[in-house]
């Protein structure tokens, strides 16, 4: 109970620092628009070929600009986490009854709201411009689900980095070392059964493919329910191995002061 | 009856090899203000952040209100209330808001915590800019927020690491006032790092000198300054370049004048009686050839203690440490 009380505390933080940003709340909410659009323009010929069954590619491509969302913006997650150690905010708190857990799980119920309201946009916008979803809200709703279990999953990474690392150049790095690939060796894009063999092999074990799976499955028209709960299944169980490996992190970072 | 601090033996080293503490040994009466006296890294910030659970020392033992440290991390938590060097204010947020959530990590809620957030705003000044975000605090105000929140949950025992760096003369003299209060009237134990010697000097009952990572002397301000018999003689040398350790045999022989020590163009001596010795001491350097620029007779101050214990003036150590750190 005191566990879940001092993770909103924290939740509560980190909500209203966001929401006295307008600007960054703007840019946050704009980017993943642009993507959809963009992304969309750009490869819609791509259903033509032989193989790719999608009736509309915008239909296909927006719950991978959802996962997609989820990742880009959780992975910068520790960077404000950063800014606390230098400001000293993380010691105040380390030297508090506060749980660990709290510290990082505030974090990242955060970055899982911020997660679903993006992704309510891309969902509006994506019906806006002719796509449809046959699986429903239920299947949307779903998407939704495991868009923010990839986000946490990629905030806790973030935090836990962020907490060995302790600078902000080395966070930057790793971030972008780690998403764009992770991006490119999914079904975000292109259907799977046209990406190389080695691609697909990839794929079945890249956290972000299994939230653009279990996503797309869930909106469609007959989802395979057994697939969705699989892929869910691991992405809640790497979410808690990133939460422990977020919270160990500590220790790192108070054998450094 | 425990004592309110014990430090024993705390041994610490960084991993890039740096030894911040080398042994260090103190104890702190319950209700008293305790000074902790040192020049820039000489470990006093390392030996705050041990003792409020922060981090852990290689070897010794320390505990707070009768709790081991290491032990029962989390029971001295809830015990102690720490202003850290530096900040920990969030400063996106407002000094309520900062209060308040200061307040929920300890448990509280409610109109029990909102009464006692206001009360702290009051008693520090910062009624009128509550609802402000504390960016645009001035220093002295984001400092004294830092003691605020320090306090929200009532702690028996208060950390305060350099609390008046970086503050100008009035906001310190301000300061230090209220830390007065805080032993005086609520009956706290305050631990105060400071590497301002009138500082400790004003606010501590007792303090101990921490040179090096370890307590050099131990005492009252003024068991300290009285332990240096007779008065401080600084003079300050014109030419000092022919000073070559040679006033061992001119002023070193003189009755009643003892400490010598010799740094840059000061000399410092101890004297039973210093206005008497000053007649024989000029003519001591005359004879050796050394001009004499001014000199000074005065009551032994902490900085003479400092140079008593270690071997340096205070300013020789700050420098040390300032060249250590670059």
């Amino acid at each position: 109970m005191t566990l879940v009380r001092q993770t909103l505390y924290m939740t509560g933080r980190h909500l209203r620092e966001l929401w006295r940003q307008p600007w960054f709340v703007g840019v946050t909410l704009v980017q993943p628009v642009i993507w959809l659009l963009l992304f969309g323009a750009l490869f819609k010929r791509v259903i033509e070929i032989p193989g790719f069954h999608a009736h509309s590619y915008i239909a296909f491509l927006a719950p991978g600009v959802v996962v997609m969302t989820a990742m880009f913006n959780s992975a910068w997650s520790g960077m404000a986490l950063i800014e606390d150690l230098n400001r000293g905010v993380t010691a105040r708190f380390l030297v508090s009854p506060v749980r660990r857990e709290a510290l990082i799980a505030g974090r990242l119920v955060k970055e899982a709201v911020v997660v679903v309201i993006q992704s309510v946009i891309i969902v509006a916008l994506a019906l806006l411009v002719g796509a449809s979803f046959p699986g429903g809200v239920a299947g949307v709703a779903v998407l939704f689900a495991v868009s923010a279990l990839l986000g946490a999953m990629f905030g806790g990474l973030s935090n836990g980095f962020a907490l060995i690392m302790r600078q902000e150049e080395a966070l930057i790095g790793a971030v972008q070392f780690i998403v764009l690939p992770l991006t490119f060796l999914s079904s975000t894009f292109l259907a799977a059964n046209l990406m190389p063999h080695w691609i697909q092999s990839v794929a079945n074990f890249n956290p972000v493919n299994w939230a653009v799976e279990a996503g797309r499955a869930a909106t469609s028209s007959s989802p395979d329910w057994g697939l969705v709960a699989s892929r869910a299944g691991f992405l809640v169980l790497l979410l808690g191995a990133c939460l422990v490996f977020a919270t160990r992190a500590f220790k790192s970072y108070q054998r450094s002061v | 009856m425990h004592e309110a601090i014990e430090a024993d033996g705390l041994v610490k080293t960084y991993p890039k090899g740096v030894q911040a503490l080398r042994g260090l040994t103190f104890r702190v009466e319950g209700g008293t203000i305790f000074g902790l006296l040192g020049p820039n890294g000489a470990g006093k910030t390392t030996t705050v952040k041990i003792l409020t659970t922060l981090t852990q020392p290689d070897e010794g033992r320390a505990t707070v209100a009768g709790i081991d440290v290491a032990a029962q991390p989390d029971r001295v938590r809830r015990t102690i209330g720490v202003v850290s060097q530096g900040s920990g204010v969030d400063i996106q947020a407002t000094g309520r808001e900062n209060l308040r959530l200061q307040g929920h990590l300890y448990d509280l809620r409610g109109a029990e915590l909102e009464q006692r957030v206001s009360r702290l705003l009051e008693r520090f000044g910062l009624a009128d800019a509550a609802d402000r975000i504390a960016r645009g605090y001035s220093g002295g105000m984001q400092r004294r927020l830092d003691i605020a929140m320090a306090l929200v949950h009532d702690p028996q025992v208060l950390f305060l690491d350099e609390p008046t760096t970086g503050l100008d003369p009035e906001m310190r003299a301000d300061m230090w006032r209220e830390i007065s209060r805080l032993a005086a009237e609520q009956h706290k134990t305050v631990l105060l790092t400071t590497h301002y010697l009138e500082e400790a000097d004003q606010l501590a009952s007792r303090l101990a000198i921490v040179d090096r990572g370890q307590v050099v002397a131990e005492g009252t301000p003024e068991a300290l300054k009285r332990e240096l018999r007779g008065d401080a003689v600084h003079v300050e040398l014109d030419n000092a370049s022919k000073v070559n350790g040679n006033l061992d045999d001119s002023v070193g022989r003189l009755d009643g004048v003892r400490d010598i020590t010799v740094e840059g163009r000061q000399l410092r001596a101890r004297a039973d009686d210093g206005g008497r010795a000053v007649p024989a001491l000029l003519q001591a350097l005359e004879a050796t050839g050394i001009a004499v620029a001014s000199v000074r007779v005065a009551r032994p101050s902490l900085d003479d203690v400092y140079l008593r214990y270690t071997g340096r003036t205070f300013d020789a150590a700050e420098a040390e440490a300032a060249e250590v750190a670059r």
